[in-house]
């Protein structure tokens, strides 16, 4: 309970074929004191968890698109259904890809524009505070890493004026003093996303997914517990989805 | 039931950046090239449907563009049909591949 999360809220973690950051994910789960739980790809069957994350890697090697073959993955008909249901699900890095050409999020995540797999730490600002992804941050720009080389977020004009105007964009990488970073060429903007956009959700509200890894910063002796407030942020929303559906029928094993 | 060769052609959207096409690009002048512009980089997928009729083929890799093969939101694809070959002869058979 270290982190003074709620032990009865359990939190899948989808395992696919390459995924790399499941492990981290499982352990800032673990962190936040909540049931970390393992999903396999093979199976669609979220085993009763109250929020997916789908982790960061290359699922089925990213051939294709970063993301594709995943889609259409058993594990994704669950997760889909899950969603659709109102269910939590965020995507970090590789998870983001998998969202996005899945539909369950908007837009697309492009080859960076500098061609070069980008490895290092940015700092990206939560757009709102009253999402269930972001309720549990300070609103200050979090310094966490990021590893990918296709996260260079695209959607057409209108599309992006949409998301502004629905509050669909939940992160954006920012420059030291906390301002956008909307020219796609500066440094502060790893990867030329367009506006500066590092996370999105769908419209309801309940799917989200973000390029860099708030897992990966998950305790102080890693460098930095930033990324907690994004997955005790999760926890929380999850808790509170859980409690709302009042009590579940257990089998006396939880 | 025939066998159908297609290629799918899929490219970036104009408009859409292709920082692969715009390397390509930059490195032309190394080669003392100054004539070509308009560099686009995409892939090519290759491969043989078993159906009742060449426009049912054509349906399903069409609908395997859209939903695979592509994403329609940065990408645009062309359907090449390459052979139509008697299911009697299989393709690796056949050698004619260029």
């Amino acid at each position: 309970m270290g982190g003074g999360g709620d032990a009865a809220v359990r939190i899948g973690v989808v395992v696919f074929p390459d995924s790399n950051s499941d492990v981290d994910a499982l352990n800032a789960l673990a962190v936040a004191g909540v049931e970390p739980v393992r999903l396999w790809h093979e199976s669609p069957d979220l085993n009763g968890v109250s929020a997916v994350i789908l982790p960061g890697g290359f699922a089925y090697g990213d051939y294709l698109r970063a993301g594709v073959i995943a889609r259409f993955s058993p594990v994704m008909r669950g997760v889909s259904a899950f969603a659709a249901e109102g269910g939590l699900v965020l995507g970090i890095c590789n998870g983001f890809q998998v969202l996005a050409e899945s539909r369950l999020v908007p837009g697309a995540l492009l080859r960076n524009r500098s061609l070069r797999f980008a490895c290092k730490l940015v700092d990206i600002k939560p757009e709102r505070l009253d999402s269930p992804f972001t309720r549990a941050a300070t609103g200050k720009p979090l310094h966490i890493p990021i590893a990918h080389g296709e996260g260079c977020y695209y959607a057409d004009e209108a599309t992006l004026d949409e998301l502004e105007a629905n509050g669909q964009v939940l992160f954006r990488y920012v420059r030291s003093d906390g301002a956008p970073a909307l020219d796609p060429d500066e440094p502060a903007n790893p990867n030329g996303s367009l506006r500066a956009i590092a996370g999105v959700c769908n419209a309801a509200g309940n799917v989200a997914g973000l390029m860099p890894h708030p897992e990966r910063m998950s305790e102080t002796i890693l460098g930095s517990d930033d990324g907690m407030q994004l997955i005790r942020s999760l926890v929380i929303s999850a808790a509170e989805r859980d409690a709302a559906r009042g009590p579940a029928i257990v089998g006396g094993t939880r | 039931m025939s066998d159908f060769r297609y290629a799918v052609n899929v490219l970036p959207k104009p408009g859409i950046l292709d920082p692969q096409g715009r390397a390509v690009e930059l490195s032309l002048p190394h080669l003392n090239i100054t004539t070509v512009s308009r560099v686009r980089v995409g892939r090519r997928v290759e491969l043989t449907v078993t159906a009742d009729s060449e426009a049912a083929a054509l349906a399903l890799v069409d609908g395997l563009a859209k939903e695979l093969l592509s994403n329609p939101l940065i990408e645009a694809y062309a359907i090449e049909l390459l052979e139509a070959t008697s299911s009697a002869v299989s393709w690796a058979a056949g050698a004619t591949q260029p």
